[in-house]
This record gives structure tokens, C-alpha cells and sequence, in this order.
């Protein structure tokens, strides 16, 4: 076919011209998303599949699962397991307090020129992630920062003699926290103004108390957006890899920094095992936010 | 009751946020020993790998918006104009990068454009910076589409294109001069929010070995006390300088419809 000069006559006598055009015009409008599509193939799909394909052949080629299976050491179980227990513990963490404070500020009667900034820094803070942030937690609670000084120096208390170093997984989990809150409060915020004040003054027509209106009406109405928003921010801290890197070198075993590692120095000595990690993490950031998706749709039921 | 909580749960919650603002703040001027000097500050602004990694970040931001801007706009309008029904699959690549950690996507890059293969982008230099502007258009894509998107969300884009076409514009024009003016706002947004993302990015750039400011950020902190403090604290400056503009930029707009 494709070698040989093409014939328009023979489907133009077949087709009067005007269906014809009616046929090639959706065609035509496709053209407007082509270059879209084609860096979205080549930088973004491409790339990831390329990765995710590799994890599932052999070095010399031909399907296997063998990689996946090779995966289960000890040492990287023990990376993913670090990871998922920092994302999780980050991300509910951030969950509790991100709504704690945005329902202070919505819902608790807080003046109203409050809300405007804790928006706005909650934006700047969501996105002084990466390196920087780690300098900010190194010089504040590291072992000569800041509040580590003042405790030692000023009360007596040695944090290290009580066990907590920056450069482990509390430090992490603390550290994360500076952009899992914001982005919780940025998230819940519009889901908080959604609470019809109706819904309330409905409740306690009807006799409830706070507490029962809260237990029975507002969190149930807020529920999925709450379990959707501890989805996305688990999801955001485990590709975290920046933070982790800057803070800790390469001491701490987390699923990022080992394929950072992989990455550079094929550490695991066989690509095809790198491309398996590689594909573990997009397979837990993408179970995160599936749930995130469907929880959101779900919660836009109520919440307009 | 109910508003103690509130100023408690709020007031606890900043002090975690200021804490290690002011101990970056208060390391970074004590570089001297015994009082508050600008040391690290000097330290760090006369360095000269400083101002080269810097200006390299500053020119790939500046590319990455050019690039994602001239990508997303027209993709954003014609689909608006002509292909609503392939607006979800449109925004759902353009959420993908949310989901495929910035590591896995840079992985795929060494691997698919290495100096053995079809494209051998990373052969050199100029190549690689090509695809770290493309893997940094790739992480603004989520926000730079949604801002756009929602800049036409409020245009009536077939009546103004009729309009515009009506009077003889071709599609250029339609698109720099009728379409672009009307979402500069959203894309303004868009572009600060990528500068902010892009300026100090270490995982992508790190792996792709270019002199970028996240990279040079990194190896300061493995090796100096104060300096890092004092980066921290640009950083953080830039950060809240992008937020800023985005909140004036939208600002200015409601004066302008409201005036208008």
C-alpha cells in the first residue's frame, strides 16, 4: 500500500463529495491537538511506558516476570516499606492538622481577614519544597539548629539523648509535613465553604447539638473528600525525592532515593531491576490517586 | 469554645510554620560568630558558581514557560473551539505528571534518549538542556493547563473566534491577538507558578547532570554550615515573589472587568 500512488478517484465515485468531507473533517480538526499529543507521547507516556514495559522483560529481551519477583529483598521491601509509612504518616498527619486549621479559620468564628493570608502563605509554603526546605529544618531543629541549641543550652534537654534525629524517619515525617498541611489546606478549604449553613441551622431545628451535627451530617458529607485528600497528599509525598536527598544524603533506604541511586550507579547491578522499582512507585502513586479521583467525584455530590 | 479551638488549632499550627522560617533566618546571619552578620549572604552572592547555576535556572524557567505557553495554549483553545468531547482525555494526560514521580519520568528520558538511541537528546549539551525543558514543561503541564483552561472557561472562544474571523483574521492572529490577551492573566499564573517549580528543581536536573541551581543547592548543603541557611532564605524569597505576582496579576484583572 505503500508504495503505490494513491487513488481518490475510486472513493470519490463510490461517495457523493459532500459525505466525504463530512467523513475527513473530524480528521482535519484532530490536526489543532497533534502537537500536544505527539509531546505528550514522547515526554511523558512514552518515557513511562518505556519503564514500565522494561520492568517486564529480560536483559536480552522476551517477557518475564522475574524482575518484579527480584524486587522482593529484603533491602528493597524495606525502602518501599519506609517510604509508604512516611508518605502515610505524613500524609494523616497533614490531613488532621491541614483541616484542623482550615476549619478553624472557616467554620470557627476566626475574624475574616484571617483567611485570605493563611491562604495565600498555605500556597507559597505548598511550593517551598525541594532542597531549600530541608536548609530551613537542617538550621532549625538539626543537630546545631536553632531550637536544638535554645533546648540544649537554655533548658538542659538533649533531643539526641532522647533519641530523635532530623536525619531519620520522624525528621522526615516533620519535615514533610511543611508542604502536606498547606496543600490540605488549600484542598479542604473549598470543601469546608461548600457546608451549607442550611444544613446546620436544619440539624439544630431538629435538636442536635454540634457534636451530633458534626457526627452525622458535616463529616459524613466531608468523608470522602477527607479520605481523597489523604490519598493526594500520600501520593505527594512519596515521589517527594529532593527533600529526602538534601536532608539525609543517601543514609536513609526509601524507595526515591534507592532509585536515585539505581539511577546513577546502577546500585542493584541489573537495569531491568530499576526499571521494576521504578514501576512499583507509579503503581502506589497511582492506586493513591485513583482514590483521590473517585473520591472527589463521589464528594461532588453534595459539595458544589 | 469552639473559637479558642480555632485560634489554638490555627496559632499551633503557624508556630510550626514560622519556627523553621526563623531558624533558617537566624542560622543564615550567623556566620560570624557572637553577632548577626550578612556573611553567608555575601558568602553566597559572590560565588560564581552562584550566579552561573542561577542564570541557568532562570533561563531554563523562562524557556520552560515560552515552550509550555506556546503547547498549552493552543491546545487548550482549539479544544475549548472545536474537540469538547476529548477535553477529559486532554486533562487527564495533563494530570499524569502528578502521578508518574518526576524521577520515573527523568529515568525514562536516560533510557529512551540516550547516545544509542533513535533521538540522542543527551548526546550533548544543547540536547539536554532541550529535554530538561521539555521534562519541565512536563512538570507545569498540571498547572499550566488548568490555569489556561480556566482563563477560557470564561471566554465565549466561538464567538470570538467568528468574530475575529469574520473580520478576516487566519488563526495566528486569533490565537496571539484576540485568545492570548484575553487569558493573559491565567497564563501569567501559570508561567510564576512554573518559575517557582522550575528555579530550584534537583531531581530531574541532577540526573541529567546540568549546572542547575537545585543541583548546586544540594552539594552546598552536603558541604557548608550557613550558606544553605542563606539559600533557604532566597528561595523562600523567590517562592513568596511568584505567589505574589500571581495574586497581583489576578488582582489587577477584577479591577480591570470590574472598570470595564
Amino acid at each position: 500500500m505503500v508504495g503505490r500512488p494513491r487513488s481518490p478517484h475510486v472513493t470519490d465515485t463510490s461517495l457523493p463529495p459532500s459525505p466525504r468531507r463530512n467523513v475527513l473533517a473530524p480528521i482535519l480538526r484532530m490536526v489543532g491537538v497533534v502537537p500536544f499529543l505527539v509531546f505528550a507521547l514522547l515526554f511523558l507516556i512514552g518515557p513511562t511506558l518505556y519503564i514500565v514495559l522494561g520492568a517486564f522483560q529480560r536483559t536480552g529481551g522476551g517477557w518475564t516476570l522475574e524482575n518484579i519477583v527480584a524486587l522482593n529483598t529484603p533491602s528493597v521491601r524495606n525502602a518501599y516499606w519506609v517510604s509508604i509509612k512516611i508518605s502515610f504518616i505524613s500524609a494523616l498527619l497533614g490531613c488532621l492538622i491541614g483541616f484542623a486549621m482550615s476549619a478553624g479559620a472557616v467554620l470557627g468564628g476566626l475574624p475574616k481577614w484571617v483567611r485570605s493570608p493563611l491562604l495565600t502563605f498555605s500556597g507559597v509554603a505548598s511550593n517551598f519544597a525541594g532542597v531549600p526546605l530541608a536548609f530551613a529544618f537542617l538550621a532549625t531543629i538539626g543537630p546545631a539548629g536553632l531550637i536544638t541549641m535554645w533546648l540544649r543550652q537554655d533548658l538542659g534537654i538533649n533531643l539526641r539523648a532522647y533519641g530523635f534525629n532530623l536525619l531519620s524517619t520522624p525528621g522526615l515525617i516533620i519535615t514533610y509535613l511543611f508542604f502536606q498541611i498547606p496543600l490540605m489546606i488549600l484542598i479542604i478549604t473549598p470543601a469546608l465553604d461548600g457546608l451549607r449553613r442550611e444544613w446546620r441551622e436544619a440539624a439544630m431545628v431538629l435538636g442536635a447539638t454540634g457534636w451530633q451535627y458534626w457526627r452525622m451530617v458535616a463529616l459524613p458529607i466531608l468523608f470522602p473528600s477527607l479520605l481523597g485528600c489523604l490519598a493526594l497528599l500520600f501520593a505527594n509525598a512519596f515521589g517527594a525525592v529532593a527533600t529526602a536527598i538534601a536532608l539525609t544524603g543517601s543514609s536513609l533506604n526509601i524507595a526515591p532515593i534507592l532509585l536515585y541511586a539505581q539511577i546513577r550507579g546502577d546500585v542493584l547491578g541489573n537495569p531491568h531491576l530499576g526499571y521494576a522499582l521504578a514501576t512499583g512507585m507509579i503503581a502506589i502513586t497511582a492506586v493513591a490517586n485513583t482514590v483521590y479521583i473517585v473520591l472527589r467525584a463521589r464528594s461532588e455530590r453534595w459539595l458544589r | 469554645m469552639t473559637r479558642i479551638l480555632a485560634w489554638v488549632a490555627l496559632i499551633l499550627g503557624m508556630l510550626y510554620f514560622i519556627l523553621p522560617l526563623v531558624g533558617m533566618t537566624e542560622f543564615s546571619l550567623s556566620m560570624r560568630r557572637g553577632v548577626y552578620s550578612l556573611d553567608a549572604y555575601t558568602t553566597i552572592l559572590g560565588d560564581p558558581r552562584f550566579r552561573q547555576t542561577f542564570g541557568y535556572s532562570v533561563l531554563m524557567a523562562v524557556a520552560t514557560i515560552i515552550f509550555g505557553v506556546l503547547l498549552v495554549v493552543p491546545t487548550a483553545y482549539w479544544v475549548r473551539l472545536r474537540l469538547p468531547w476529548i477535553r477529559p482525555y486532554i486533562e487527564f494526560i495533563t494530570l499524569l505528571p502528578l502521578v508518574i514521580p518526576a524521577i520515573v519520568i527523568v529515568f525514562g528520558y536516560i533510557r529512551l534518549y540516550n547516545t544509542s538511541s533513535w533521538l540522542p537528546l543527551t548526546g550533548s549539551s544543547m540536547g539536554t538542556n532541550l529535554l530538561l525543558v521539555f521534562g519541565y514543561a512536563t512538570l507545569a503541564l498540571p498547572y499550566m493547563y488548568r490555569a489556561v483552561d480556566t482563563g477560557l472557561r470564561t471566554l465565549d472562544v466561538g464567538t470570538l473566534t467568528e468574530a475575529a474571523q469574520s473580520l478576516g483574521a487566519g488563526w495566528g492572529t486569533i490565537l496571539f491577538r484576540v485568545i492570548l490577551p484575553n487569558v493573559l492573566v491565567a497564563v501569567l499564573s501559570g508561567a510564576f507558578l512554573t518559575f517557582a517549580i522550575v528555579i530550584g528543581e534537583f531531581t530531574m536536573a541532577a540526573l541529567l547532570d546540568r549546572p542547575a541551581f537545585g543541583p548546586f543547592m544540594q552539594i552546598l548543603g552536603a558541604n557548608r554550615a550557613y550558606e544553605p541557611a542563606a539559600l533557604a532564605v532566597i528561595a523562600f524569597a523567590i517562592t513568596w515573589a511568584c505567589m505574589g505576582l500571581i495574586q497581583l496579576v489576578t488582582r489587577l484583572q477584577k479591577h480591570t472587568r470590574a472598570g470595564a
